[in-house]
């Protein structure tokens, strides 16, 4: 059953990487051309978490790491790389700040700086085949759990580990399961929260593909210490992968017995259903998310009482972020003294970011918690793409807030974070340059929040649409200097008295940006410009003539033929025709429109 | 994959059992010190290279050594091929020429095993 392959091929086959099945099949195809078919083994793994440089092929035993890889490019590999032992340049990875090649994936800068503890399986192992979970330490876990530890044991080890909520709101885990414990209940539930909801996040969905079993083994093992036989993971639609892994992951483990009745011949049974979310990012909230499973609106609900007393159905509900059930098994397998000996005094382990908008190496990154901002996006991020300046960062999605260049020595934890205003949320991490306007940054973040408000509370409801309008009326010049006043009144009306966090959060993206980058607001409503020149109603379009080479592209290409010109000589715009679609800007081959 | 049923793990041990058959299969992924490297240029392949590497990968899994091993292409001496080197922990590899199938169950136990270097064979050291 178990055939010895001399060489595996490992194929990034995660949501980031949609090319992989055409590379996938050339690669079976060459294989059978050159007779290799049976010593070399081609693996579909999850994300390994280098998305910016995808679709990612590693080679085995050598550690080789492929870039950008394309289909037409699988003869040269098998030929060159399988066949005759050595590496094809072209598709190494360049560091850019050493300028050198490099071959070994672990020698990656990306990868250096990183603690890839609950990641440790995405990318090297096969999601679809839980032998593979197996090999790696999987399941064991649970074993130690069932028959080595009571279920108190197991509450106790969470405890002094530390771990805390990896959702956004870090709550003590193992004061959580006490709860539930504790609470009176005929019936108790565990909800896997995996609705990931913010723009820019997908570190739950990596996960999901590429190594679920981490996530049900973590599901099992807190069932077992809770005294839960029932459990849900309730997975937003559109992770049409995530889901389809899972229900594999889970069908497979059910065949082993390690999901079902007497498990691992132990008394404790356990079941797992997947709920489908549909499409409302507030039903990431925990109340929300159970009215959901209920087959009710999507609404919060006020707090206390809490889940862990009265939850799905009314019964005591232990809910937990995908990255939390995650760590479990780790924290089981090692103890919990290891996993406190990573982080900070208040932070314990690891976070994982989703490291993504104006940066070179966007992907998956996981971290010790402590790390400096510096780190992640110089060190491991790899720094701005063409030369521009960091400007802010924007952590916990749009209920977050932001950091600026002030921050970037702040060792990143939950408290670190919060004491600047901003948030550590789900992990999601997205990078902004010098040519980003703040005010238009936090516009989106706050359209995005009042379109997902459920409507049940006055506060949300109202207030996040009346602050939108303002900063509509911002952008657009029509501000006035008591707008931000107002903006502050509002935005303390909604965190005191919004039923759930959504309504409480959305302020946070204008709060903290009005904070970091005030002059930003006070020059579109005083001066009526945009400094970063992307608002466009403040911006006027010009023609820089040094850099102009007379191309005529952007005369051929404005839509109002505001440009006049002639071939070679420096074109300019007519600024009253001018509709400032930036067509001109787009084109320019040259760098030569600029804004004002 | 689940075209048939698996079987239960009906208990921690059959668990443990499943694991250390599942290592083989991806052990290759795992770094090990041990690494066999085969000539498998042209001149290599027409002196058998290629059955010899299958005789060592049967041989390993046979005594459940753990090793990787990779092909390389012509390194130049063809007269001597099929070449094998082994390289263990750090030290510098040992080129063997000349190895046929027959040779294969010696080596592994010698060199592998016993830890000792058969002279007779050795075309370079380091």
């Amino acid at each position: 059953m178990h055939r010895i392959y001399r060489s595996h091929i490992l194929i990034c086959r995660g949501s980031g990487c949609p090319g992989s099945p055409m590379i996938i099949e050339a690669l079976k195809e060459e294989l059978i051309k050159r007779k290799l078919e049976n010593e070399v083994r081609i693996v579909q793994i999850g994300c390994p978490g280098f998305c910016s440089q995808g679709p990612l092929m590693i080679i085995y035993p050598e550690g080789i790491l492929y870039c950008e890889v394309s289909p037409d490019d699988v003869p040269e590999i098998v030929e060159e790389t399988i066949i005759k032992g050595r590496t094809v340049e072209r598709l190494l990875y360049e560091d850019p700040i050493a300028a050198q090649l490099v071959t070994h994936y672990s020698e990656i800068p990306f990868y250096k700086k990183q603690k890839r503890v609950l990641l440790k399986n995405c990318g090297l192992i096969d999601p679809e085949n839980i032998d593979e979970y197996i090999a790696e330490g999987g399941y064991e876990a649970l074993g130690k759990a069932l028959f080595e530890m009571s279920p108190k044991n197991v509450i106790e080890e969470i405890k002094k580990s530390g771990l805390r909520g990896r959702g956004g709101a870090g709550f003590p885990t193992g004061l959580k399961w006490e709860f539930t414990k504790n609470a009176r209940g005929e019936k108790k539930y565990i909800i896997c929260n995996a609705d990931e909801g913010d723009p820019g996040a997908f570190m739950d969905r990596s996960i999901l593909e590429a190594d679920p079993h981490s996530v049900i083994e973590g599901m099992l093992i807190t069932g077992y210490a809770i005294g839960v036989n029932e459990g849900f993971i309730y997975c937003r639609a559109e992770y049409a992968l995530a889901i389809r892994r899972l229900k594999i992951a889970i069908s497979q483990a059910m065949d082993y017995g390690l999901i079902g009745e007497n498990i691992l011949g132990s008394d404790f049974s356990f079941r797992i259903t997947i709920k489908e979310g549909a499409g409302a990012f507030v039903c990431g909230e925990e109340t929300a998310l159970m009215a959901s499973i209920e087959g009710r609106r999507g609404e919060p609900r006020t707090r206390p009482p809490y889940p862990a007393v009265k939850g799905l159905w009314g019964m005591p509900t232990n809910i937990n972020n995908v990255k939390t059930y995650a760590n479990v098994p780790r924290i089981i397998l090692n103890g919990w003294e290891w996993f406190s000996s990573i982080g900070t005094e208040t932070s314990k382990g690891t976070m994982v970011f989703a490291l993504t908008g104006q940066i070179n190496n966007i992907g998956l990154i996981e971290v010790p918690m402590g790390i400096t901002l510096s780190e992640i996006i110089y060190d491991i991020g790899g720094g701005i793409p063409k030369g521009k300046k960091f400007k802010a960062v924007q952590t916990g999605g749009p209920l977050g807030g932001c950091l600026s260049t002030e921050s970037l020595n702040t060792p990143i934890d939950y408290e670190s974070l919060k004491e600047t205003g901003a948030v550590m949320g789900s992990g999601g991490m997205i990078v902004v340059d010098e040519d980003t306007c703040m005010v238009e940054f936090a516009e989106y973040f706050l359209k995005f929040s009042t379109d997902e408000s459920c409507g049940k509370c006055v506060p949300c409801r109202v207030g996040g649409k009346k602050m939108l309008e303002i900063l509509n009326n911002i952008t657009e010049g029509k501000g006035k200097l008591e707008d931000l006043d107002e903006i502050e009144n509002l935005a303390k009306f909604m965190e005191q008295a919004s039923l759930c966090a959504l309504g409480q959060l959305t302020p946070g993206p204008v709060m903290s940006t009005l904070k970091l980058f005030r002059d930003e607001y006070v020059a579109h409503i005083v001066d009526k410009r945009c400094p970063a020149g992307q608002c466009v109603p403040l911006i006027t379009f010009y023609i820089d003539e040094e850099k102009c080479k007379g191309c005529l592209l952007c005369l051929k290409n404005c839509p109002v033929n505001a440009i006049s010109g002639e071939k070679k000589k420096p074109h300019k715009i007519d600024i009253e025709l001018c509709t400032k679609c930036g067509t001109c800007r787009d084109v320019c081959k040259f760098d030569a429109v600029y804004t004002k | 994959m689940g075209v048939f049923r698996l079987p239960k793990i009906k208990s921690l041990e059959e668990l443990r059992k499943l694991r250390e058959e599942a290592i083989k299969s991806i052990r290759v992924r795992e770094s090990t010190s041990t690494k066999i490297t085969v000539g498998m240029g042209t001149c290599g392949i027409a002196a058998g290279a290629r059955e010899v590497m299958h005789a060592i990968l049967d041989e390993l899994e046979k005594r459940k050594i753990d090793a990787n091993v990779i092909t390389v292409g012509c390194i130049g001496l063809c007269a001597e091929e099929p070449l094998v080197t082994i390289e263990r922990g750090g030290q510098p590899g040992i080129t063997y020429g000349k190895i046929s199938i027959k040779k294969v169950t010696k080596l592994i136990e010698e060199h592998l095993i016993k830890g000792n270097i058969i002279d007779e064979w050795v075309i370079s050291r380091g």
